[in-house]
């Protein structure tokens, strides 16, 4: 059995992360970190008590940078499998076991939790769906690989590919269809793996507001721009470290 | 360039100068960014007292008058100046970040330890 971290970023989670942790025990014994990104309320409390190991962040720095504490972490400890998923409880933990299969085998260095290769309907926004349209498009484009599910934050992963992410090369402002670019042209190999995801029935997503998704899309453009403006867009697989 | 404004820039200059050694010797301004200031008060005085060079630059980049040379050359630092601050900034977030992260995970490796080290100290007695 390979040593195996999951991490989930959380931000004034407190209402949520007790349940998605005992989610995760009834599923898992493996170790799981809370990364609790200078949340306001009990979210590191409840972790704790639920027997999570809970990184602190002195302010709130955003999802990308908890998930590279995370990954970082992971790094420093020598894990060799890591599983990241969100606090929110819209990510399953029956489904762990499902996307940790293909990495496992190592028929792939990451895989990726789609919510639309199950059959479960997920519906998205107009907005939302238009974004992710035009993700699934360029990733065609410039991997030549079919994707489903680029914004997913459900996946799993090697050593290589969360030592990759530890280095300052990863994009934590918004880590998101740019990482899975950046990830073929360094020649990692990426899967899909259905999982039925449940709605944020809070309607608490992180992109919200026609002003915070247009400069979230644009974002992401400009750092697929700089991914695939020649090979400096591209940092060298052994850049993270020692692998 | 009439007399008024020639001790005007040259005013100006000066008062540049004067300010941007007072807040260095505060040390409310490091030597590192004090330099382009007073650069710039350098350059409004060479430019006021050497009209010529003003009148050749005007010419040279196809301005009208030498207040518009002014005016561009100003507008021009100002861009540089607000590059060289973004850069800056990008750079101070990348190791606030750092930083916050190491700081973190020591936090919880010392945790660790503290509570790995308690059961001993409880189990011993004195004498």
């Amino acid at each position: 059995m390979k040593k195996t971290c999951i991490i989930i970023p959380a931000y004034n989670e407190a209402g949520h992360i007790a349940s998605v942790l005992s989610g995760i025990r009834a599923c898992t014994d493996s170790d799981i970190l809370v990364i609790d990104d200078g949340s306001t309320d009990s979210t590191a409390a409840k972790a704790q008590g639920a027997g999570a190991i809970v990184i602190r962040h002195p302010f709130n720095m955003g999802y990308g940078v908890a998930l590279q504490t995370g990954y970082k972490y992971a790094v420093k400890k020598h894990y060799e499998l890591l599983v990241q998923m969100d606090g929110d409880g819209q990510h399953r933990a029956e489904d762990i076991k499902e996307l940790c299969k293909p990495v496992w085998a190592g028929h792939c260095d990451i895989a990726i939790g789609s919510r639309f290769l199950s059959s479960a309907h997920y519906r998205l926004g107009i907005l939302k769906s238009l974004g992710r349209r035009l993700f699934c498009t360029l990733i065609r484009i410039f991997t030549g690989e079919r994707m489903s599910d680029p914004t997913s934050g459900y996946q799993c992963m090697n050593r290589d590919v969360f030592t990759y992410f530890a280095a300052d090369s990863f994009p934590w402002d918004y880590p998101d269809a740019n990482v899975i670019i950046m990830l073929d042209r360094a020649g990692f190999r990426i899967k899909e793996v259905p999982v039925t995801m449940r709605r944020n029935v809070e309607g608490r997503a992180m992109h919200r507001g026609l002003f915070t998704i247009g400069y979230y899309l644009c974002t992401v453009l400009l750092s697929i721009l700089v991914t695939v403006i020649g090979k400096n867009g591209v940092a060298d697989r052994s850049e993270g470290g020692s692998r | 360039m009439t007399i008024q404004q020639k001790a005007f820039a040259i005013l100006v200059s000066i008062l540049i100068f004067v300010i941007i050694i007072s807040l260095v010797k505060k040390r409310r301004l490091r030597e590192e960014y004090s330099w382009i200031w007073l650069l710039t008060g350098g350059l409004m005085i060479v430019l006021v007292l050497w009209y010529d060079l003003l009148l050749f630059l005007t010419h040279l980049i196809g301005a009208v008058l030498p207040t518009t040379t002014l005016f561009i050359f100003a507008i021009l630092f100002l861009i540089c100046l607000a590059l060289n601050f973004a850069i800056k900034i990008s750079l101070l977030t990348d190791q606030v970040k750092n930083l916050s992260q190491k700081i973190s995970m020591m936090e919880v490796d010392s945790a660790k330890e503290a509570v790995e080290s308690q059961p001993e100290g409880k189990g011993s007695k004195p004498g």
